[in-house]
């Protein structure tokens, strides 16, 4: 007889990055009380029934006038990005100083359509606003990724070069050619986000292909819209067909010629905008004093600001998770392991066009089916945010080898395989994904949910820049907040 | 009595032939070794054998097939995946369940692993990472092990001990190792590869150490 007492059984603990995304979980249910949820349209089916009508039975409009506004989408993606990219390579450059950094971190805590808002005040509906709106953003993303790609480069080659062999020369035959790929490799995909963007400030004026949405769709035009969402699509999904190294120059000489000519520039509304408009109303009185400018700071934290937070916060900690959910289902479907070459289709297709579409377009688009609640806003977050996230988490998927004696059920092999060695690389896209989540959430104010971008909206139709301004800054801290936990975050999960 | 009967024309990847035709037959009760110099084809046969007979097999493989994530018990308990039904294996992921770690926990203690039950297998050292791969195998409980080199992150005693478990536990077994001595210790037959051929196969009793050293 074995009389031995068997020691206690070890108590079981979830691994770091688990814990991380059921915190994540737990804080977003505590907001969910908080949010409106609800479903105000009368009658969203019959809506929803017309638009798959007119899915059904797309529609070009005006030839012509579609070609033009593709062709301006390109060209203000195209001179955005380039303009972007010889900013953002200089400033990786002298990325260890602490003033660039800063700089970059603000300039690209801001949403290009804040940036599109604040330029169209001074510049009007001129090309320089469309321009400016995305290489400002860009070029702090790009400085910060470029940076980070020079970081990861090998130190030993530049190491090795003969003393005197100079800044320009070490960079040009060390550090490039090493980062050459992956600088390539991020700025095609950024080329993409631009082309997105530039369909987007369409609904701000621009004549790209977010004017004719915007117009079709408020009329009711529902196959004129599919017709424009198709075209946009077979851009995007060609892009490797018309983007090739000799194809590059011809765009970028041409795309001067294709943004529209817009409004001619009034110099004094740019003199007036830096000199009156932005400068706090209190302070431009004559009897301007401090305790006045503090009243005027604390009405508006009070009122806009801290309503606006405090609904951004609920809405992007909500969508956040979904976005996480949707990605952990969705990425299955295009895994090698649960399904065959033919059984990946569906899933390469719905994936592609759920990440093609901004998440403004689906916000707006769902905010006229479902009525103005913060529910159309979280599914369009989280269907654009979870296919892109469950598209890299799968591509990533596809590269683990499993051994031949692997789980046999497609369930058993989902959850005891292919999520466990997924869900670090996940979680890094996910904490990566959380400040440009709260970057759109701020934004989808300007259609009507109450985020901070519906006060920057209402101050700037009010003619209140100042107002708007410091409720742009504002939510420019709470994204640089945000980036520097998530970062805290990847590095001690 | 003949088990498994393995025929089988040329195998290899792609164009290249790694092993010429073989034809085997592993009776019951018995325990083979496969020699030969590495790369080649004993893990080549062994993967083939498996592959033909997945559902009376165990199988450690060479690189281990671990999922180091996750700890030590959830790659043990994944020799039992599919006797236990899709909800129950999800439950016992997220909360290991009572009953199941009763069970694992006797076999780590044997391994010299009972400390590292939710230890996660990433934090591990490659010897502690192979008894792991061994547990499993033991946990599957199944009637033949193959195992492409089960102790070769081991040293000699450990080696010895983990080779002796295996030994008790699978009546039927086919063992890849380049050791000669364990070879003749624990195997009742060996098949010696040479050059993608199978060139020698006899009852380890008639064979000496010296006669399988010209084998390497």
């Amino acid at each position: 007889m074995n009389s031995i007492k068997p020691l206690p059984l070890p108590r079981y603990r979830w691994p770091g990055g688990v814990r991380t995304g059921v915190w994540f979980l737990l804080v977003a249910l505590f907001c969910l009380p908080f949010a409106d949820l609800d479903v105000s349209s009368l009658d969203p089916w019959r809506e929803i029934g017309r638009m798959l009508q007119g899915v059904i039975s797309p529609q070009l409009m005006d030839p012509a006038l579609v070609i033009e506004a593709l062709l301006a989408t390109l060209a203000f993606a195209f001179a955005g990005v380039a303009l972007a990219v010889i900013c953002g390579f200089l400033l990786a450059l002298m990325f260890q100083n602490l003033i660039v950094r800063a700089v970059c971190a603000l300039i690209r805590s801001i949403h290009e359509l804040f940036w599109a808002l604040i330029f169209l005040q001074f510049f009007g509906l001129h090309p320089l606003t469309g321009l400016l709106a995305i290489a400002v953003p860009y070029c702090g993303i790009f400085a910060r990724m470029y940076a980070e790609i020079f970081d990861q480069v090998e130190t030993q080659p530049e190491k090795a070069l003969p003393v005197g062999s100079g800044f320009l020369s070490a960079l040009l035959y060390t550090r490039l050619p090493q980062a050459w790929p992956h600088l390539v490799s991020y700025t095609s995909y950024r080329l993409e986000c631009g082309i997105r963007s530039s369909a987007i400030l369409g609904f701000v004026g621009l004549p790209t292909l977010g004017y004719y949405l915007e117009s079709s769709f408020s009329q009711g035009y529902y196959s004129e819209v599919a017709g424009l969402m198709i075209l946009f699509y077979l851009l995007i999904a060609t892009k490797k067909l018309w983007l090739r190294r000799w194809t590059l120059p011809l765009f970028l000489l041409g795309s001067p010629f294709f943004m529209g000519s817009g409004m001619p520039i009034i110099w004094g509304n740019v003199g007036r905008f830096f000199s009156q408009d932005i400068i706090p109303s209190p302070l431009r009185s004559d009897d301007a004093s401090l305790r006045s400018l503090a009243d005027w700071v604390g009405t508006i934290v009070m009122d806009q600001a801290l309503p606006g937070v405090w609904n951004t916060l609920l809405l992007s900690q909500i969508a956040l998770v979904v976005t996480g959910l949707f990605a952990l289902l969705f990425f299955p479907l295009i895994n090698r392991y649960c399904f065959g070459t033919v059984g990946r289709l569906p899933g390469h297709i719905f994936l592609v066009i759920a990440r093609s579409t901004p998440e403004y377009l689906l916000a707006y688009i769902l905010l006229q089916l479902l009525g103005p609640s913060m529910l159309p806003a979280v599914i369009a977050l989280a269907i654009h945010n979870g296919a892109l996230i469950g598209y890299l988490t799968g591509r990533n998927s596809n590269e683990i080898q499993l051994r031949p004696d692997a789980p046999e059920r497609r369930t058993d092999r989902y959850f005891y395989e292919l999520l466990p060695r997924s869900y670090p690389a996940f979680l890094s896209f996910m904490l990566y994904r959380w400040e440009v989540i709260m970057r759109e959430t701020a934004i989808l104010g300007i259609l009507g949910i109450q985020t901070i971008g519906f006060f920057v909206d209402s101050a700037i139709q009010e003619i209140r820049f100042d107002v708007a301004l410091l409720l742009i800054l504002i939510a420019a801290m709470m994204n640089i907040l945000v980036d520097l936990l998530a970062r805290r975050i990847q590095l001690h999960p | 009595m003949s088990l498994l009967a393995i025929q089988s024309d040329a195998l290899g990847y792609g164009d290249q032939r790694v092993l010429g035709p073989v034809s085997l037959d592993i009776r019951a009760g018995e325990h083979l070794i496969l020699l030969g110099k590495s790369g080649c084809g004993k893990s080549t046969l062994l993967n083939h054998i498996y592959s033909e007979n997945r559902s009376e097999c165990a199988l450690i493989p060479q690189g281990l097939g671990l999922v180091e994530c996750l700890s030590v018990f959830h790659n043990v308990y994944m020799g039992r995946l599919p006797r236990y039904t899709v909800l129950h294996n999800i439950r016992n992921l997220i909360r290991p369940a009572q009953a199941r770690v009763a069970e694992v926990q006797p076999l780590l203690e044997r391994l010299g692993l009972a400390d590292k039950c939710f230890s996660l297998v990433a934090d591990l050292s490659g010897g502690q990472q192979q008894r792991v791969a061994v547990a499993r195998a033991l946990f599957q409980d199944a009637p033949v092990l193959l195992a492409d080199e089960p102790v070769s992150a081991l040293d000699g005693p450990e080696a010895d001990r983990v080779m002796s478990l295996l030994g008790q536990n699978f009546s039927t077994a086919v063992i890849t190792l380049h050791d000669v001595d364990r070879a003749l210790r624990y195997g009742q037959r060996i098949i010696a590869i040479q050059n993608g051929e199978l060139v020698l196969d006899q009852p380890s009793g008639r064979l000496t150490a010296s006669a399988l050293n010209e084998f390497y």
